[in-house]
């Protein structure tokens, strides 16, 4: 027998993309020997696509793997150009944070932590088996033939399975950026019995710096007053010089363009077959779905500050190079466009999530967990909140101790996993704030409050941190009850802050709290009429105002979180047999028997489960139950 | 076991009983006791009596008596709901009953929706659901008709009408939510206008469905029909001619009914539950005043009012009286004993009333057909129609609809106070689910929810 290089470790990760990361990061912190494999050391924590970490919802997930105890926002803090928070004229539950990233940088970062990390080891090489034994995860075994042994293994392939990029007629059987792609390990997981799709997703071109002119564009700056993602960063140490973005338009003569070339499209001539996402269209998708809209936004983002190099934010393309020239030219301020890289389309093997349970792991494959693209996602940051969890979960499983899963009451990760392993995916997923439907409570400010316990209590979160967030949450407390109960009266000094805050003068004592609550005053604008108003903690003053400002539509919403959680805690044991069922309907039936909810709330979302299928389960369980309670006495 | 909140229901039967029982269960039964309840002995605290003991006491709500009272308690699970039950035995009239429940739902229970106790005893465990079922079947026995109808209602336009309302919602919301996820090319300017004007006509259409409540329940309980006038006039014997059959014991000593008497009716597919009441006077009796008083208090509450002259008499004080009750009521007027010689005529009774005005004679059936005609005719005058208008006729479901009602009335308050576009849909989506809650599109419990809202609140 050929002799092959073996060797024994906790978790194996395959992949080092945002997923592949943070889920590495999380088992080593844990203490658990992890290797993570990729294809080419120099892409760790690349990110082929936009050049930017947030955005709407988006924003909200960084913050939330920062309270968990991840790393996308400590590394976004070193390396971004530029800062904004976005929809501050909206509520505080869509406000969202978005950073321009210099992603040579973010990658050199990244890699940095990895490569510092204790009980982690970064290992150039293909993966191209899943060793199982009797449905129980045992390895890994490299295009090499090299054989890793371990007890969990994290899948964060992202789009390289079999990824083919794609433009016009050409197709490379390329990953993103050129890079190799992987194309063996698809039919070992379909021989674990794994459902593959296949989805696509694309990238617009980047274009040379000098070729712009950016006086018939308009700039957009970050904000005056930075605001980091991480808890853990002190906003102080990090305001600098930013750099801007740019918008222009799309016009009628673009689209002509895009329309008189519809068919030379690969989209549209059949070559590419995977299915792409609605909520992040190509210009040629915007343009055919969009007819009427004479013009769409594109923003010139720079790539870095040590490159020429632009992205075009809101042209992802797969049309000809011809046409992309032509296209790309028609825009105001890019007459005379030199492109870089052309925009491509990559299409890739993906799974159909319902064949995990909300901790990530695979139904059928026990040790065996996956994050990221590869559950059908997009974007980096569901990815890297994915792999996170998918991480924490795997070594709490090696550890033998519970496992993490967070419901839609508790963060948007919470929704974004149960979407993907309830929900029937047809497109990449994409988070988006209109998909939490407890979003006024699943605030990004607030995202320490909701979870860095769970963060502490798996152990990634240091008790000095867990222990600031609870003496936060008690100043908090403290100071609702006291604005609450600080009186005001009308005296001269009130009626001028008042006055030119533009409010009512008062007429009439009035509590603190209930000047809060006026819209154009906030908890800042009245420090003036508080003298006795004590030193907080950080983020305290945000969280007081909101909470007042906003306490009806709180407590409605925690009423409405009620109602949702009492379907949520019926659990339904594992071996539970729908067979037995008597009047469940045969669709419902086999949809429950084939994806398996972990509770009546997770098969209550799933499609073809109807309400009066939830309420035949329900008395179903309540019988029994009581037969087991009867045998009992 | 499983951990609810507490409710709280009138037990007896929402009439005038020797007795009525406010029933109270779940864990903070005994607590909402001690704060209401102050027994004989003021250092006895109910929380630390043992199960199964009966206290003697005073009902108060704040400095307020209500009403003195016995009450039983129960601990889970050795009790009808298998939790910690409170049963709260007082005096039967329907305020001091109604007084009694709002007091404890003040110190923090909740109504109890239809059969809300049977259906903890049953996800308690201690019934299953065929007892459950059994028990339910008695009930229901009475009112099959009943029943039938909110069936065919749920089927048919009431079940259209919420899934317009739900449909109405969700597209607004859609809108809304994709505007809020692609500010680019949806836009929001002038949004909060046109929704505040879809609401506006959204709150029209359920403000005119809640109005059928009251009908919906005359045509569940049948039409309140309360027989008044003074004693002797002739109420019981029209009672008892309109049933056919001797129920109301009939005299010639004046104030014979002293208390309500209380039958059902069906006349032409038009349910009746008939009262027969004291008749009233000024009187000395104590136990005649009571009567005259609880008359007045079903008259208060009638749909319908039968006032019986005895037209041999002259009107008197005690028929200005009864006449002023008629006001802003529906009322037919009978000239009983056009057999004798009449005192009192037609005319006389219109000048003081617009009520319509029968003669009839009970004694010797004569005019009775033409009173059932006016009765029906009146029902069908009325705005209420049996045939596919949409109705409520189930109290779960009115709530459900005035929980859509509150929350769309919230999102308008929203726009009047300028909130940000994104906090409309907090509500939005509470009056999607509520609603969501009368056709059980919403929330799985609902076929258990469904089954148990057949039982009357409180059994």
């Amino acid at each position: 027998m050929k002799s092959v290089y073996s060797e024994n470790c906790d978790i194996v990760v395959v992949g080092a993309g945002h997923a592949g990361c943070e889920a590495a990061l999380a088992s080593a912190r844990l203490g658990l020997e992890t290797i993570l494999f990729t294809v080419s050391v120099d892409s760790i924590a690349l990110m082929p696509c936009n050049p930017n970490i947030g955005g709407t919802s988006k924003g909200h997930l960084v913050r939330e793997i920062d309270a968990l105890g991840g790393e996308m926002g400590k590394n976004i803090d070193r390396t971004f150009i530029q800062s904004k928070m976005l929809n501050v004229s909206k509520g505080p539950a869509v406000h969202s944070l978005r950073a321009q990233a210099d992603k040579s940088e973010y990658t050199r970062s990244m890699r940095r932590v990895l490569e510092n990390t204790d009980h982690l080891s970064i290992i150039q090489a293909e993966v191209v088996e899943i060793l199982a034994d009797e449905n129980r995860v045992t390895g890994v075994k490299t295009y090499s033939g090299a054989v890793y042994s371990a007890k969990a293994v994290i899948l964060c392939t992202g789009t390289y399975l079999r990824a083919r990029c794609i433009y016009g007629d050409v197709s490379n059987a390329t990953g993103p950026n050129g890079l190799q792609a992987a194309n063996h390990l698809t039919d070992s997981l379909k021989k674990l019995g794994v459902q593959m799709y296949r989805f696509k997703t694309g990238t617009p071109a980047r274009i040379d710096k000098r070729s712009i002119d950016f006086s018939k564009m308009e700039e957009q700056p970050g904000d005056s007053r930075i605001v980091p993602f991480s808890f853990t960063t002190d906003p102080d140490e990090i305001q600098k010089e930013q750099v801007s973005c740019w918008l222009t338009y799309t016009n009628e003569r673009t689209h002509e363009i895009i329309r008189e070339n519809l068919d030379r499209s690969p989209l549209y001539s059949g070559i590419i077959e995977g299915t792409g996402p609605r909520y992040c269209p190509s210009i040629e998708d915007k343009v055919v779905k969009f007819a009427d809209k004479k013009r769409h936004q594109v923003f010139i983002e720079p790539e870095g500050l040590y490159t020429n190099e632009m992205y075009v934010g809101g042209m992802s393309s797969s049309l000809p190079e011809d046409v992309q020239h032509a296209m790309y030219s028609s825009v105001a301020g890019l007459e005379h466009v030199r492109i870089v890289r052309n925009a491509y389309a990559i299409e890739y093997d993906c799974i159909d999530a319902r064949q995990l349970y909300p901790t990530l792991e695979f139904r059928n494959i026990s040790g065996l967990f996956s994050g990221g693209q590869f559950n059908g996602s997009s974007g980096y940051e569901e990815a890297a909140a994915q792999g996170l969890l998918a991480g924490i979960n795997a070594a709490m499983k090696v550890l033998g101790r519970e496992q993490i899963t967070l419901d839609r009451s508790q963060a948007y990760l919470g929704v974004l996993i149960d979407d993907l392993v309830t929900k029937e995916n047809r497109e990449p997923y994409r988070m988006m704030t209109s998909r939490a439907e407890y979003r006024l409570l699943l605030r990004q400010d607030n995202a320490d409050l909701r979870l860095t316990r769970i963060g502490y209590e798996a152990g990634l979160i240091s008790r000095e941190r867990y222990e600031g967030v609870l003496k936060k949450e008690l100043q908090i407390t403290e100071e609702i009850y006291r604005v609450e109960h600080v009186n005001i009266g009308t005296g001269e000094r009130v009626q001028k802050v008042l006055e030119e805050a533009g409010s009512t003068l008062l007429t009439s004592g009035s509590t603190l709290a209930e000047l809060i609550r006026r819209p154009e005053l906030n908890y800042d604008l009245l420090a003036p009429l508080d003298p006795d108003r004590p030193v907080l903690l950080r983020g305290v003053a945000e969280q007081v105002n909101i909470h007042i400002k906003y306490e009806g539509y709180i407590k409605r919403q925690k009423k409405q979180i009620e109602q949702f959680k009492k379907l949520e805690n019926k659990r339904i044991p594992k071996e539970f047999s729908y067979e037995e069922v008597p009047s469940l309907r045969t669709e419902a039936r086999q949809k429950l028997e084939a994806y398996r909810p972990v509770s009546i709330g997770q098969a209550s979302r799933i499609s073809g489960v109807s309400p009066a299928d939830i309420s035949v389960l329900l008395v179903y369980m309540e019988q029994q139950r009581r037969n087991v309670t009867k045998k009992d006495m | 076991m499983n951990h609810f909140d507490t409710i709280a229901a009138i037990a007896t039967a929402m009439a005038h009983g020797g007795i009525g029982i406010i029933r109270v269960s779940g864990e903070a039964s005994f607590s909402i006791l001690d704060k209401i309840f102050c027994p004989k002995n003021p250092d006895k605290q109910m929380s630390d009596q043992p199960s199964y003991t009966i206290h003697y006491g005073n009902i108060y709500d704040g400095e307020e008596l209500l009403d003195e009272v016995i009450v039983l308690l129960m601990k889970g699970p050795h009790s009808y709901t298998a939790e910690d039950t409170v049963e709260i035995d007082c005096h039967g009239g329907i305020l001091v009953q109604q007084r009694i429940l709002e007091t404890v739902i003040k110190q923090g229970a909740r109504l109890a929706e239809p059969g809300e106790f049977t259906q903890r005893a049953f996800l308690n465990g201690r019934i299953d659901l065929s007892q459950a079922e059994a028990v339910m079947d008695v009930i229901q026995s009475g009112n099959q008709m009943a029943l039938q109808a909110s069936v065919s209602q749920l089927k048919g336009s009431l079940g259209d009408k919420v899934r317009k309302f739900r449909e109405q919602i969700l597209y607004e919301t859609a809108f809304l939510e994709s505007a809020l996820d692609d500010p680019e090319h949806i836009s929001l300017d002038g949004y909060s206008e046109r929704i505040f004007e879809v609401l506006k006509q959204l709150l029209l259409e359920m403000k005119v469905l809640l109005d059928t409540f009251e009908n919906g329940r005359m045509i569940k309980e049948g039409i309140k029909t309360v027989i008044l006038g003074r004693p002797n006039a002739g109420k019981s014997s029209l009672m008892n001619a309109l049933l056919g059959e001797e129920r109301a014991i009939v005299t010639e000593i004046a104030g014979t009914t002293r208390d309500i008497l209380e039958e059902s009716l069906y006349l032409n597919g038009i349910s009746l539950k008939l009262l027969d009441t004291a008749g009233i006077r000024e009187t000395e009796d104590l136990v005649e005043q009571i009567g005259v008083s609880r008359a007045k208090e079903q008259a208060e509450a009638a749909d319908l009012i039968l006032y019986v002259v005895d037209s041999s008499d002259k009107l008197d004080e005690s028929d200005e009286k009864i006449l002023n009750l008629l006001k802003d009521k529906k009322a037919l007027v009978l000239l009983n004993k056009s057999d004798l010689d009449t005192v009192v005529t037609e005319e006389q009774i219109r000048e003081k009333t617009d009520h319509p005005v029968i003669s009839l004679s009970v004694k010797e059936r004569q005019g009775l057909k033409n009173l059932e005609e006016m009765i029906q005719e009146l029902f069908f005058q009325g705005k209420i129609s049996l045939k596919n208008e949409p109705m409520i006729t189930n109290l779960r479901h009115k709530n459900a609809l005035e929980e859509a009602q509150n929350s769309l009335l919230m999102v308008q308050s929203s726009i009047e106070q300028g909130m940000p576009e994104d906090f409309y849909t907090i509500d939005l989506m509470g009056a999607y689910d509520a609603l969501g809650r009368i056709i059980g599109k919403e929330m799985g419990e609902d076929l258990i929810q469904e089954i148990f809202s057949r039982f009357c609140t409180g059994k």
